[in-house]
């Protein structure tokens, strides 16, 4: 593969945005609209293969992982996925490519569906030539490396649904798949909710585990088989491996989380709920998304007491669970929770043994090939943002100064709930968050609804039902440029534009697989920019 | 404070904080040389969006505290106008410069006078020299605001403190809430009282009041700094009796002005001074408690609480406002946002309460249109000072936006 940076030509797309035509070698189609476009043809499939190609007594087990990617045929070029339920404890991923470094790989591409501040050795890989480049969120170190366009390819960031689209779509074949599985038998059905490393749910590895050339299942807690429930199947596994540590179980799911004390987010937090209520939105059968941020973990704690109050049950939530959230589902004030990602102990915890408690995965949550998604069922979505701007479109992946900050996760997806709400702080540490115009759109204002700051709440007037729905009601209903323009006053004036070079480092995909923005390469140092941390 | 430093030697100032988890401050370290005008050596976290701004305020203050040459080097973790303003000067203070000028930035317009017997519920504290809490502080709707000089500020940081709580009186948009600062116990505080009371403060705190003539010397200052810069609207005092002295001349300090919006209590050093244990339940402050509340009745002006510092604890909280409201208590401190909203909610008659009194008001209402010396409600005579406690009860309500509306009579209600 050659590095085909920024060579390609650059069109305008449907959302004014320069994007590259051709990404990674690939011809890549700009985004067209919100629902603009439609790839025809038949999805993409993996190789088929024999059952009397693998052991009848059903053992896959081999000896180490060196040992799986050489009977994978591990070559020159090819793509190498994981998932990141283990978070920033992952273990697993890093070793696959250092392991296939040393038996002499180059140009890998690496395929995860989010990385961490754990990956940073990742960027020896690609100073040595082992790894070609990210196609996957980047943040931190990594964020920082491939913003400085010192990575050879261009990094691609999905969300988690468009991940399954680009794999289904063909635009990404996965050669080789490594599942890290906290549970697992010799078969290869492997299990996230139990273990000394349990993680919950197994979904964002479903896809990498149906479509991959090769699957490698790689435990660290083996059982004799059965491994119930198998939420990754065996008869999709060629190799099972055994090691000692797939990850830092201290790291993979936390502790309770706290819920915020900054008043701030606090106000916020508590806005977004009476939002809820007040609009009508809470009401008996209702659902909801939230993660497991700051701000969300305390408006589910706020939403909670006000549906007590208000005798309201929710249907379902989607989430990232917590503590919080099983302790609704326990209160019988949630029906199901559709979990993407489990993020506690209690959490995981009650997956593993609540059958209300559902692992689900991006197919069932988020894709867009699929008949319909589970995203878009949900009445409200509460979700962050790094920046807002006046036409309510809005930024995840990047920090005002255009450095790469943060992966888009299931975050696109979400959009499509009924109301989709962010929930921002105005300005953090004097940097504007509402602008006028965001540093790089991850997400169509025509999508977001409602947002929701410490100084008052801005609806899209796209939403006059939601307008109306709130009239007279005793919530600070304000415009956008209104808050806009008291931030600015506080601030000290309108923000100087970051300086970014005329070089693509990385593209935003669209759900659909369209070229949404082009993240550019920073052109200044910025030694003193807020250190970042976390993942996705 | 730092000594002014000799005018002939050049020496090495700082102000304000930076590193480690510190946000919306920053660090100046301040030179004076003797030529080559004014270098500023920058390290921001927003310096990509406003440090050619942030480079020109330097400049400006500079140019406002008479300093011509030299050398500035800022850490800055996102500090706002208001802020960097009141370190640079007092950087320049403590080297001994500046001294008869000032930097200040630009005022919001004033808000309206506050009332003697304005609501007073909630007061929110905040710690003088951390601006990182200003900003949104009245987003949080409580009653005041506090800028606290005074036992939150570590002895050093005085100077700094008041430059800062002097500047923020300006510049912050408190909304609705009363604007209050807490200064220093004379004399320290006089020095508090000339930064502060030009720029026209709601109230003043007075700490540690144990006689009547403590009042006095901060009326005499706060009248003959307000005269100097046309100062007309009022500046209330509420004196804090924190000692078993000040507790037993309470009725005497709660009447040592006209200025005198109401009297409150500080139970940490109250419980030091007697040598026990604060408590829960406040047993060992009782009587001060009484004492006060009966000391402002009499001097008709507000009886105010202490804090309740259990931040997380909500219900214990709640409880101790309602007590504290039954006591004869209008309101009292705090120290978190979180708490203001429990306070005012146990500041609020009840509704039963609230029913009750609005009854009586319209019997009252009905008395006097027909020209009836007595009120009677159904066969109940009411006595005058119910009367006058039921009106004192919708009045308040009103202020407190609760609704007052009586309710139609119905017989199905019980």
């Amino acid at each position: 593969m050659s590095a085909t940076v920024a060579t390609a030509g650059l069109v305008t797309n449907a959302a004014g945005r320069r994007v590259p035509t051709t990404v990674n070698d690939r011809e890549q189609p700009p985004y067209q609209g919100v629902d603009g476009h439609r790839p025809k043809g038949h999805k993409a499939a993996p190789p088929i293969r024999s059952n009397s190609d693998y052991p009848t007594n059903g053992n896959k087990r081999v000896p180490d992982l060196e040992t799986a990617l050489r009977l994978c045929e591990l070559r020159d070029g090819m793509t190498i996925s994981s998932h990141h339920h283990l978070r920033n404890g992952d273990r697993v991923a890093l070793t696959a490519l250092q392991t296939a470094a040393r038996m002499g790989a180059k140009d890998l591409v690496w395929f995860p569906s989010a990385s961490f501040p754990c990956h940073e050795p990742v960027i020896e890989l690609m100073k040595s030539g082992a790894v070609h480049h990210i196609e996957g969120s980047m943040n931190g170190p990594l964020g920082d490396y491939c913003s400085h366009g010192d990575m050879r390819g261009l990094g691609v960031l999905r969300s988690h649904g468009g991940r399954w689209q680009a794999v289904q779509d063909g635009e990404v074949h996965i050669d080789i798949a490594v599942i890290a599985a906290p549970t697992a038998d010799v078969f290869g059905n492997a299990d996230g909710s139990h273990g000394k490393s349990a993680c919950g749910s197994l979904g964002f590895a479903l896809a990498d585990s149906v479509y991959a050339d090769r699957v490698i299942v790689v435990t660290d807690n083996l059982v004799s088989f059965p491994c119930v429930p198998w939420q990754i199947q065996g008869n999709n596994v060629d190799f099972v491996v055994e090691v000692d540590s797939i990850g830092d179980p201290a790291l993979i799911v936390s502790g309770t989380t706290q819920i915020t004390r900054s008043p701030d987010r606090l106000r916020i937090s508590e806005l977004v709920a009476r939002f809820l209520r007040d609009s009508g939105i809470m009401r008996d059968r209702f659902s909801f998304q939230a993660g497991a941020g700051g701000i969300a973990l305390a408006f589910v704690d706020y939403l909670a007491r006000m549906m007590k109050a208000a005798n309201v049950k929710a249907s379902f939530v989607r989430g990232g669970s917590t503590k919080y959230l099983v302790d609704m589902l326990n209160e019988g004030l949630i029906g199901h929770i559709l979990d993407g990602q489990t993020f506690d102990l209690d959490a995981v915890r009650s997956i593993a043994s609540d059958p209300r408690h559902i692992a689900t995965s991006p197919f069932t949550s988020y894709n867009f090939h699929g008949k319909g998604n589970f995203a878009s069922m949900v009445d409200a979505a509460v979700l962050g943002a790094t920046e807002v701007d006046i036409n309510f479109n809005a930024n995840v992946v990047t920090h005002s100064d255009g450095r790469l900050l943060h992966g888009i996760g299931g975050w696109q997806n979400c959009l499509f709930a009924g109301c989709t709400i962010l929930a921002v702080p105005s300005f953090r540490d004097r940097i504007p968050v509402i602008v006028d115009e965001v540093t790089t759109m991850t997400g169509p204002g025509e999508l977001i609804d409602v947002i929701a700051t410490e100084r008052g709440i801005a609806i899209n007037p796209l939403r006059q039902d939601l307008l109306d729905a709130v009239k007279g009601k005793d919530l600070p209903i304000r415009t956008i440029e209104e808050i806009k323009a008291e931030v600015e006053k506080i601030c000290g004036g309108k923000p100087a534009k970051p300086r970014l070079l005329e070089h693509p480092v990385a593209v935003v995909k669209w759900v659909d697989g369209t070229v949404l923005d082009t993240v550019w390469q920073v052109a200044d140092e910025n030694p003193f920019a807020p250190k970042v941390s976390g993942g996705e | 404070m730092p000594a002014a430093a000799e005018t002939n030697t050049m020496r090495r100032t700082e102000a304000g904080r930076a590193g480690g988890d510190v946000r919306s401050d920053l660090h100046v370290s301040f030179e004076e040389r003797g030529s080559d005008g004014v270098a500023i050596e920058l390290q921001s976290r927003v310096a990509l969006y406003y440090g050619e701004v942030i480079r020109q305020q330097v400049r400006d203050v500079l140019r406002s505290l008479g300093v011509q040459h030299a050398l500035v080097e800022i850490v800055d973790e996102g500090a706002l106008p208001f802020v960097i303003g009141a370190r640079i000067e007092a950087a320049v203070r403590r080297a001994g410069l500046g001294q008869a000028k000032s930097a200040l930035p630009e005022a919001l317009p004033l808000p309206a006078p506050s009332a003697r017997d304005r609501l007073r519920r909630s007061r929110l504290y905040l710690p003088g020299n951390e601006p990182k809490y200003f900003i949104n502080a009245g987003l949080h709707a409580p009653d005041a605001i506090i800028l606290d000089l005074e036992d939150s500020v570590h002895h050093a940081e005085k100077d700094a403190a008041r430059l800062l709580v002097r500047n923020a009186l300006r510049a912050v948009d408190f909304g609705a809430a009363e604007r209050m600062v807490r200064i220093n116990q004379l004399p320290l505080g006089l020095a508090d009282l000339a930064e502060i009371v030009p720029q026209a403060p709601d109230l003043i705190l007075i700490p540690k009041v144990e006689t009547a003539g403590q009042v006095s010397d901060v009326v005499g200052a706060i009248d003959s700094s307000a005269k100097r810069v046309g100062i007309t609207r009022p500046i209330w005092l509420m004196p804090i009796l924190e000692s078993a002295l000040g507790i037993e001349n309470a009725f005497a300090i709660a009447t040592a002005s006209d200025r005198i919006a109401g009297i409150t209590i500080g139970l940490e050093d109250y419980s030091a001074d007697l040598g026990v244990a604060r408590t829960p339940e406040g047993a060992e402050s009782l009587y001060a408690r009484q004492r006060v509340v009966n000391a402002a009745h009499a001097a008709r002006v507000q009886a105010i609480d202490s804090v309740y510092s259990d931040v997380a604890d909500a219900e214990g909280l709640l409880r101790w406002g309602q007590a504290s409201r039954a006591m004869g208590f209008e309101g009292m401190g705090c120290l978190h946002p979180i708490q203001i909203e429990t306070i005012h909610r146990s500041f609020a008659p009840t509704a039963s309460e609230l029913e009750k009194a609005l009854a009586i008001v319209a019997a009252y209402d009905d008395a006097q249109a027909r020209g009836m010396g007595v009120v009677s409600l159904g066969s109940k005579m009411i006595d005058a000072p119910v009367v006058q406690r039921a009106l004192k009860v919708v009045a308040r309500a009103k202020q407190m936006g609760v609704a007052t509306e009586q309710r139609a009579p119905s017989g199905e209600e019980s």
